[in-house]
């Protein structure tokens, strides 16, 4: 109904705003955690050295403070302007877990943080250790609201259609807090935050041992970020497997996808390491099989199978015959003829289904089967970026859990500062776990294309009445602005990150003597 | 507990109440924001203005960000209506709040005056243009904006952006940006000593008859010139939300009309010109905390007035009536309502609380010397 045109262009601004918000979001979530424990640290020896981690690890977070919050403000915004029928129709659903996010999240990160900056001379030290946490815990919670909200555009639970407002509303906040899909995602994504923030800090703090300056300094973060690091990165993996394991129940066709699991093989299936997903014949090209694992994965179990695109697909056929169905009973029950409402509560379940075909006919009920076949090809998303994208999120995750598994070992062994090898690779992998964290996104959001709320609203249905040339107007003010911002911030970290802990001006590291002032 | 249409009207208030919030605490930053490369001659001036909402102007700015979520949570409608309609205001909006949180963080970490000249001319722009366009936006609410809403619900925009810059919601773009300015102008004159101190007490006193002037003629515009459209017959207070149920004329008994049919509502213009009248005339003497609070009374009336003046409207539809919004018609369910008064409620005490304790913890004027002594902790 809409041209394609704005649908990808919206999709495309979208996408692009949230990545880049989530370039920003990770070293927040982490940084803060890093932060409360070093102030830990101080307050509970004593030692002035812990302080100045604080107060320097302090600046490179609040350089990337201002922008999460920048960033944030624009998504908050898009919602309405870009997706203003996908807001009309969930906003019952999804504009509490927004408002509470505000209450119980932006207010106390944000009212803190000008605290944590400002308090130091202002507070006693256990308040001000106490603002720091509550800075930490702000910017977890932030996290936790929105992603339940963002669990529920995966796995939509505790909602129902209602044909009088003609929109989902909410019948049960239990079940849309609880929702299973959420809570792995907050815990994979919230660990996702910690290992960002530990190896920046031990990448930057290696930098430091590997040229011989501030070593106190540099060792005492380097041990921290490394033993932080650890139990991050394990979390992530471990919680990784559990995000696929959920997806295997709730969003079969995203796991297919990212295994480019074609058929359903006989139980128990293999996982395929590596291969060349082709869409066109629906078959995985010099594919390398691991056999059961996937079937482990996704089903905890050896003997269940896993069902692959192409029935997946034909289970898309019935639904969308069957959303037409509700859709016909929807337009008699709104016509005032209540008989209809059987018939419509039957079918309602798949009325998200029906509405896909809205792409190629406004009446729906009068589809053809070539326009059914079409929607029901249109619910299989791209295999191969999906396929490779979480390959390379898998990879990243690996390579850190090596490096924080060797410099804790060697941390613990006091033989750090000589591994050079070692403190090289950690300063080279700073830039993984970004890597992973937008692969990441691109694997959860691209795979759960065609909907923007599975099974009930399709993404072409969402955006808002604009034309092309507005969006390529918000298109291009965020080119511009985002461009901009983004070398100032890239600079002025930068330069902090040589300046050291010299930039605290405390005369007693690095380069003091000469920036004296 | 509430029944749906009690709940309906308790969220409205709320709603009041949170943009009322944003107004006041986000309003004194953006006036700051504005007069600070006119009050600050120097870079040590301007720091100390800078430093006067430098701890606190980010958890202000979460009212604006709350505002934005509790308007898409309990009037979905009016979220999706009013931002993709106003597309372009709504980006210009935002684009100039990305001014500052890097102008408030960024323009102390580099020593170089043209690197902190250009920042604070950015803070100036995000302090004044967000005043103007909101005002702008508000002019348009009470002219109504043109859209419509098909059988599905989804609204079109039928306007251009150009439309939008008509002459009395240019004087109402004005009209914010001197409510904004004046409010600022007395917050900076509470929190700072001699120089900065003494040119915003000129501020202030130049200000105030400009706002009152522009606020009279904005009200007296909206009462001989601007019709008010009517709702003839609509579903019970209580039914579930949908806007197309209900019949509208194009014009009723207009503004006017409306406060005189409930008097009662005339509080809120009594108080909004009372208000910023008295801040005025306290202001331009020694009332340091007196004048703010009245500023702040008058700036709760400006806006209640424009909220009473609406009611039961929150969208008026220009061109097609009948889709125009009310809190009757465009509201979320009454489960969800529940849902979020009761957040409401606990949270708004909480956050109220330690936004005060903050305030107390870093409150005292700042002046060159503190901003010496903490150079490089401070912005
Ligand atoms: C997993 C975490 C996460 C995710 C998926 C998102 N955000 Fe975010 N957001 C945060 C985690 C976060 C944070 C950690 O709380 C931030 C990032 C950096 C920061 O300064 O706070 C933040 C800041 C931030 C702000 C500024 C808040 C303030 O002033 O304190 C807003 C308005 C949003 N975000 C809104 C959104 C919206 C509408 C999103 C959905 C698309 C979104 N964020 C995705
Ligand atoms: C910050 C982390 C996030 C990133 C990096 C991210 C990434 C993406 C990407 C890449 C797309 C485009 C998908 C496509 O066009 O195929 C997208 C779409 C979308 N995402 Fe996210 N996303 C994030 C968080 C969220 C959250 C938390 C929500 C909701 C709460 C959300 C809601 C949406 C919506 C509404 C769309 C547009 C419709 C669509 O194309 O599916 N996203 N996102
Ligand atoms: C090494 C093993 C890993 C596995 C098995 C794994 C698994 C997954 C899966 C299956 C998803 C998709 C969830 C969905 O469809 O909703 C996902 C998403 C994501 N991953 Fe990973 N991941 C791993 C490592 C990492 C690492 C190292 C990071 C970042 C440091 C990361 C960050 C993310 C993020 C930000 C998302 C999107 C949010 C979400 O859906 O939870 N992952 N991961």
């Amino acid at each position: 109904m809409f041209g394609e045109d704005i649908v990808m262009l919206s999709r495309m601004q979208f996408g692009l705003t949230a990545l880049y918000h989530f370039l920003f979001v990770p070293l927040t979530l982490g940084m803060t955690f890093i932060l409360g424990i070093m102030e830990s640290v101080y307050v509970m020896t004593g030692r002035e050295v812990y302080k100045d981690m604080v107060k320097f690890w302090g600046k490179l977070f609040g350089i990337n403070f201002a922008m999460g919050v920048t960033t944030g403000l624009t998504l908050e915004f898009q919602f309405g302007t870009n997706w203003a029928y996908y807001s009309h129709y969930v906003g019952d659903i999804f504009g509490p877990l927004l408002a509470s996010e505000g209450w119980m999240a932006f207010f106390l990160e944000s009212t803190f943080v000008g605290l944590f900056f400002f308090g130091w001379d202002r507070l006693s030290k256990v308040q001000h250790l106490l603002v720091t946490w509550l800075l930490a815990i702000g910017t977890s919670v932030s996290a936790l609201w929105i992603l339940i909200a963002n669990g529920w555009m995966q796995h939509p639970v505790g909602a129902e259609f209602n044909y009088e407002t003609l929109r989902m509303e909410m019948t049960s906040f239990a079940d849309v807090f609880f929702n299973p899909v959420a809570q792995v995602k907050f815990v994979h994504t919230v660990a996702a935050g910690y290992v960002t923030g530990s190896m920046f800090v031990l990448g930057i703090s290696s930098w430091y041992l590997l040229n011989k300056r501030d070593i106190g300094f540099a060792r005492r973060s380097f041990s921290i970020a490394s033993a932080f690091g650890l139990a991050s990165v394990l979390s992530v993996i471990v919680l990784g497997d559990e995000s696929g394991y959920t997806s295997g129940e709730t969003q079969k066709i995203k796991l297919a996808a990212i295994e480019s699991e074609w058929e359903t093989h006989p139980a128990p299936a293999s996982f395929t390491v590596i291969g060349f997903p082709d869409q066109e014949n629906r078959k995985t090209d010099y594919a390398v099989k691991i056999p059961y694992v996937l079937g482990l994965i996704a089903t905890r179990s050896i003997d269940e199978d896993v069902k692959g695109l192409k029935d997946l697909r034909e289970e898309s056929v019935e639904r969308i015959k069957s959303g037409m169905l509700a859709y016909d009973n929807l337009q008699k029950l709104r016509a005032g003829d209540l008989s209809a409402k059987p018939a419509f509560e039957a079918h309602k379940a798949d009325l998200g289904y029906g509405l896909l075909l809205k792409k190629y006919t406004d009446k729906v009920v009068d589809a053809n089967q070539d326009m059914i076949a079409k929607a029901a090809n249109d619910t299989i998303p791209k295999v191969a970026p999906l396929f490779w994208t979480f390959r390379i999120m898998v990879a990243c995750g690996f390579t850190m859990l090596f490096i924080f598994g060797m410099t804790f070992y060697y941390c613990a062994t006091r033989v750090a500062d000589q591994k050079r090898w070692l403190l090289r690779m950690a300063v080279w992998c700073i830039p993984l776990p970004w890597i992973a964290a937008e692969t990441g996104w691109f694997v959860a959001e691209v795979g759960r294309q065609p909907w923007t709320i599975s099974g009930v609203l399709p993404t072409h249905m969402s955006v808002s009445s604009l034309s092309a040339d507005q969006l390529w107007f918000s298109i291009g003010g965020f080119a511009l602005f985002y461009t901009v911002l983004l070398i100032i911030e890239m600079y002025l970290m930068l330069k902090y990150v040589r300046l050291g802990p010299s930039s605290l001006h405390t005369g007693r590291y690095c380069f003091e003597p000469r920036s004296a002032h | 507990m509430f029944d749906y249409e009690t709940i309906r009207v308790i969220w409205w208030l709320f709603i009041g109440v949170v943009g009322i919030a944003f107004a006041l605490t986000e309003g004194f930053d953006f006036g700051v924001g504005t007069l600070l490369p006119f009050v600050g001659r120097n870079d040590i001036e301007r720091r100390v203005i800078i430093n006067t909402v430098g701890a606190t102007w980010e958890g202000n700015q979460v009212w604006l960000i709350l505002l934005g979520g509790a308007i898409f949570a309990i009037w979905p409608a009016v979220y999706a209506t009013l931002f993709s309609g106003l597309y372009a205001a709504m980006l210009l909006v935002l684009f100039s709040l990305f001014f500052r949180p890097a102008g408030f963080d960024y323009r102390g970490k580099i020593e170089d005056p043209r690197w902190r000249n250009t920042w604070d001319w950015c803070l100036f722009l995000g302090g004044s243009l967000p005043p103007v366009l909101l005002g702008v936006l508000v002019g348009n609410l009470i002219l109504g904006l043109p859209f419509h809403l098909d059988q599905d619900l989804r609204a079109f925009y039928d306007g251009s952006f150009r439309a939008l810059l008509s002459p009395f919601a240019l004087l109402c773009g004005v009209t914010g940006l001197l409510l904004t300015t004046f409010h600022g102008a007395l917050f900076l004159k509470w929190r700072s000593e001699g120089v900065i101190h003494d040119r915003a007490v000129l501020a202030v006193e130049a200000l105030g008859p400009m706002l009152l002037l522009a606020l009279a003629a904005a009200t007296l515009w909206v009462f001989v010139g601007i019709e008010r459209p009517e709702i003839t017959q609509m579903a019970a207070n209580d039914a579930p939300s949908n806007p197309l149920n209900k019949t509208v004329i194009g014009n009723g008994a207009g503004w006017f009309g409306h406060f005189m049919a409930h008097a009662w509502m005339w509080l809120a213009p009594v108080a909004g010109f009372a208000g910023l009248a008295l801040a005025w005339w306290l202001g331009k003497g020694e009332s340091r905390m007196g004048a703010f609070m009245f500023s702040s009374l008058g700036i709760a009336g400006i806006a209640l007035t424009v909220g009473f003046g609406l009611f039961p409207f929150l969208l008026i539809s220009a061109t097609d009536p009948r889709s125009s919004l009310t809190l009757w018609d465009a509201s979320s369910s009454h489960s969800t309502m529940l849902l979020a008064f009761w957040i409401t409620v606990v949270f708004l005490p909480i956050v109220l609380l330690y936004t005060r304790w903050v305030y107390k913890i870093i409150w005292g004027s700042v002046t060159e010397a503190s901003v010496l002594k903490d150079t490089h902790t401070l912005y």
